[in-house]
């Protein structure tokens, strides 16, 4: 028999943890991911930045080995998931979009019978859960009930929970979606820690500013395909301006007045709200707009983000 | 508090994911069960009142009120022994087919929807036939327990003049299970609650509980009633209950027909179910 990961057709060159090539997925006639190429190498963290329904957590689940692909590639620690999925997903830790920890068990005991799916043994477990919460700063909390905790300290239960196993890939969908801001930073401190430590990270997300925090590289997924992939920088650099200038001028006119803003910047974009400007200099080009003896109800310049890249490659919005 | 370091690496030595993949596909079935087990320990004292006071109670309301009304009439009817003999395999048999019918119901619904408890252990390498059998195993060793202080609790009630009356013991625990598994496959496929649990209790489970040869022989039924025993897990079960409890007689092939029965039952929705699990976790 050979090796599980010549069985991948192309040999992932070393340290490349995840491969997939030409990854499909239907649900009957509705492609969800529709031919992806990615491959991700260890100690990377790789994000999947898009819309609701870009087919992002479909991704996650063939990667994590719950989901079967439909068509193409794919090999985890040069596995197959389809057909070693137990091995495949021993090798993970998952943060899934929606918690579903054992809300009648209490919070170490939520660690304790996830470290026996792994057949990790009581003397393993029982420091490793102390340490993990300690990482996940809820040792308080050990001996609540999970229904007690609040949505940011079930979330990082839900990590410290998938940490158990001492994974070295992270799959993390949806992180710090329905979280408060406060929470959200907690949350990324931690995982920047893991990154630190070496771990890969897979995450998923629709808010630019946590793919900028976190993601050493992306790919944005609309519609089950790849619109372009990239370093946060990177993105921003190819498909976007330097800064970008937000203008309000009331809902009903935003389209009216665009027409006379022709020529400023190298781009317009209007939206239902506000009527963006790309440009290189953005004080510059308020000015132009103010010379033009147009008054905007509220003006902001700001540097472009991953939310334009998304914009100019889609023509949306990425939360709708 | 001091601030912690994130989670060292390498500590796991002989547990790489290599072998936990290989104890997973081993043992991930009981690992699961363990799950099961720990959350119905927060429920213990519950079962133990239910698996107690049901007994208690209807054997006192049948055993000793009806009963005196029924033994003074005609013995033969039923079978020479008293009454309170003759209904205690049943009541042993329907408590499990109750229990059973609740554990392979509300439970499977909060492991796929409500609580979403089954996708957590399937993130990790159990397979979704392994949740399904932990599941299973977990209510098998309940029905178990349940069935054998049951059966203490009847035979201090002096019930069980036979010494394989114990036997019953795994009658009632097979015939949960011969109700329980078609019924966790049904369980399986319910992605929204329409009050679909309460009708199985209200139109499937009371009916087979009355129509099952429970408190009276199921010959006294007409003809076009008495089908109902004879495809009820619950009259299946029991009767197995009598023969091992006060050696009630019937044809050694009747006998065997009940095992099979049973048996044959709980094997289908064994399959059925594990299928279930497999699709629908693996969507």
């Amino acid at each position: 028999m050979m090796p599980a990961g010549t069985r991948s057709g192309r040999l992932p060159h070393a340290g490349t943890v995840i491969a997939a090539e030409n990854l499909t997925k239907t649900y009957g006639d509705v492609a969800a991911v529709d031919g992806i190429s990615f491959s991700v190498s260890a100690g990377e963290s790789f994000g999947l930045l898009g819309p609701n329904g870009a087919g992002k957590s479909t991704t996650m689940k063939m990667i994590g080995g719950v989901t079967g692909r439909t068509s193409g590639k794919l090999s985890i620690m040069g596995l197959d998931p389809d057909s070693h999925g137990p091995e495949v997903r021993a090798h993970l830790g998952v943060v899934p979009q929606q918690d579903n920890l054992d809300e009648e068990l209490r919070v170490r005991d939520n660690l304790l019978i996830y470290g026996r799916y792994f057949g990790l043994p009581m003397s393993y477990l029982g420091p490793k859960a102390d340490e993990l919460l300690e990482f996940a700063q809820l040792t308080d909390k050990a001996k609540s009930k999970v229904d007690a905790l609040s949505g940011g300290m079930k979330r990082r239960l839900t990590i410290a929970r998938s940490l158990i196993n001492e994974p070295r890939i992270l799959l993390l969908d949806e992180p710090t979606t329905g979280l408060d801001p406060q929470a959200r930073h907690i949350l990324w401190d931690r995982l920047f820690r893991l990154k630190e430590q070496g771990v890969t990270l897979i995450l998923t997300t629709h808010y630019m500013d946590e793919a900028e925090q976190l993601c050493d590289r992306l790919i944005v997924v609309d519609k089950g395909r790849i619109m372009a992939e990239g370093s946060p920088a990177r993105l921003i650099r190819d498909h976007s301006t330097r800064e970008v200038v937000e203008l309000r001028f009331g809902s009903e006119r935003n389209t009216t007045i665009a027409a006379q803003l022709d020529g400023i910047g190298e781009r317009l974009e209007v939206l239902p709200d506000r009527v963006l400007i790309y440009a290189h200099d953005g004080e510059g080009a308020l000015e132009q707009v103010a010379s033009r003896g147009l008054r905007p109800l509220t003006s902001l310049v700001r540097r472009s983000s991953l939310e334009d890249v998304f914009l100019r490659l889609t023509g949306r919005s990425l939360v709708d | 508090m001091t601030d912690v370091q994130a989670p060292r690496s390498g500590g796991l030595g002989a547990h790489s994911p290599e072998v936990a993949a290989a104890k997973a596909r081993r043992w991930g079935a009981f690992y699961y069960a363990e799950q099961v087990l720990r959350v119905m320990k927060n429920y213990a004292w519950s079962m133990l009142m239910y698996s107690v006071g049901q007994p208690v109670a209807y054997l006192f309301a049948m055993g000793v009120g009806l009963a005196t009304l029924v033994d003074s009439q005609d013995a033969a009817a039923f079978g020479g022994v008293s009454y309170l003999t003759f209904i205690a395999p049943a009541l042993l048999v329907s408590a499990a087919v109750m229990t059973a019918a609740n554990e392979f119901t509300f439970p499977v619904m909060a492991g796929f929807k409500w609580r979403r408890t089954y996708f957590g252990p399937h993130a990790s390498p159990l397979t979704p036939s392994q949740i399904a059998a932990g599941h299973i195993m977990a209510v098998t060793l309940r029905l178990l327990l349940q069935s054998a202080i049951y059966f203490a609790a009847v035979a201090m009630f002096g019930a069980t003049p036979h010494g394989g009356a114990w036997l019953g013991i795994l009658a009632a625990t097979l015939a949960g299970l011969s109700f329980g598994l078609p019924l966790m496959a049904y369980s399986a496929s319910i992605t929204e609650d329409k009050g679909q649990f309460a009708l199985v209790m209200r139109l499937i489970v009371m009916p087979l509980f009355l129509f099952s040869g429970t408190f009276f022989p199921l010959d006294t039924l007409p003809l076009a009633l008495r089908w109902i025993g004879w495809i009820s897990p619950i009259w299946h079960g029991t009767e197995l209950g009598r023969v091992a409890g006060y050696g009630y007689g019937e044809p050694p092939l009747l006998t065997m027909v009940h095992v099979a029965v049973l048996a044959g039952l709980a094997i289908v929705g064994w399959i059925l179910t594990r299928r279930r699990f497999e699709k629908r976790m693996g969507q």
